[in-house]
């Protein structure tokens, strides 16, 4: 069961942006000082609130990067298409700039420190809230269940955190990486371009279901039905399997 | 149509509820199926939020912000079990 908590108001707080970290061609890290921040847990997010001179507001919701329990917030955004709010924080947002922000937000997709084996399946930008569960465990003491992560991206270029999560080292501390390229590999890749299937994660994953893991899956929509049904058809318990979707589009 | 999920409602509940409602269990009135609030498939194209059961596509609920208001419309939950943390003796 999910932790029991009655919580404080949610408010609107004032962030500033105290850095920015460009991340792949299309992503880029900001990171924030919000005044009085709780806290959070590895898989929240926050709503990000933009008033325009003339009144007008528009929020959307971004996945926190940073650790749980870390003194800053870190987003990592990806630009969409006429997206209102991403354009904004991905190519214009500079250190110094304010805007509002709320949080932390949400108990289901959230990872607490365990010994359960973990798998994290993620698509694309889908990467964000299991980088905070990665660098979470990281700073946890040793003695937490083994995290395996499964990342599809449409090319090499499109990692995100490429460098640490290469640098996260395998398989030493119980934590390993696959990546799935959708449309192009790097060179002597040993599987052409294609979306997961059964057997690439079977390869990745090799828990049997009786081992009980924790799987946690976020990306677009439709990576995350496809993905949420190959797990539940290779026999894991769907009631073990969490999911986030953040849609075709972010905003 | 696209749609995204549950997850999605868990800042626009918390300016009515004292929970996060996202956690609950919600039974869906038209089928019986009972899941994560999280679990609900959202659709966020429109000037409010209306989240369906994954079961069977019903309304579940449907919440719409106002500048000085909220309308919640819970038409199609029929309970709602919220964890909460354990009564005192």
């Amino acid at each position: 069961m999910a932790r029991a908590a009655v919580l404080g108001r949610l408010t609107w707080r004032v962030a500033t942006v105290t850095a920015v970290r460009p991340e792949t061609a299309t992503t880029r890290t900001l990171v924030l000082d919000v005044p009085d921040w709780p806290g959070h847990e590895a898989g929240q997010h926050v709503d990000v609130r933009l008033t325009a001179e003339d009144g007008y507001t528009t929020q959307r919701s971004y996945s926190i990067a940073s650790a749980a329990d870390s003194s800053t917030v870190e987003l990592t955004v990806q630009r969409v298409v006429d997206g209102e709010v991403s354009s904004y924080l991905v190519d214009v947002a500079e250190p110094g700039d304010r805007f509002e922000l709320r949080g932390p937000i949400g108990g289901y997709f959230v990872w607490r420190p365990s010994v359960k084996p973990v798998l994290l399946v993620a698509g694309g930008s889908g990467i964000v809230p299991l980088m905070s569960m990665i660098r979470t465990r990281k700073a946890h003491p040793p003695g937490l269940g083994p995290f395996k992560l499964i990342y599809s991206v449409r090319s090499p270029a499109d990692i995100i955190y490429a460098d640490e999560i290469r640098h996260t080292r395998a398989p030493d501390d119980g934590y390993e990486r696959n990546y799935v390229f959708t449309r192009e590999t790097p060179p002597g890749w040993p599987d052409p371009p294609g979306r997961l299937d059964a057997a690439k994660l079977a390869r990745a994953a090799p828990w049997l279901p009786r081992n009980e893991p924790e799987y946690f899956v976020c990306g677009p929509t439709g990576f995350v039905e496809a993905a949420a049904d190959l797990l539940v058809a290779a026999g894991h318990a769907p009631e073990r399997i969490k999911t986030e979707r953040f849609g075709p589009t972010g905003g | 149509m696209s749609f995204v999920d549950g997850n999605d409602l868990a800042g626009p509940m918390r300016e009515v509820f004292a929970v996060d409602i996202t956690v609950a269990r919600a039974r869906c009135g038209s089928c019986g199926r009972t899941g994560a609030v999280a679990e609900a498939r959202v659709y966020d194209r429109a000037p409010g939020l209306v989240a369906r059961c994954p079961g069977c596509e019903e309304v579940l609920l449907r919440v719409v912000r106002g500048p000085d208001r909220v309308w919640l419309d819970l038409r199609g939950v029929t309970v709602l079990e919220i964890p909460l943390p354990a009564a005192e003796a």
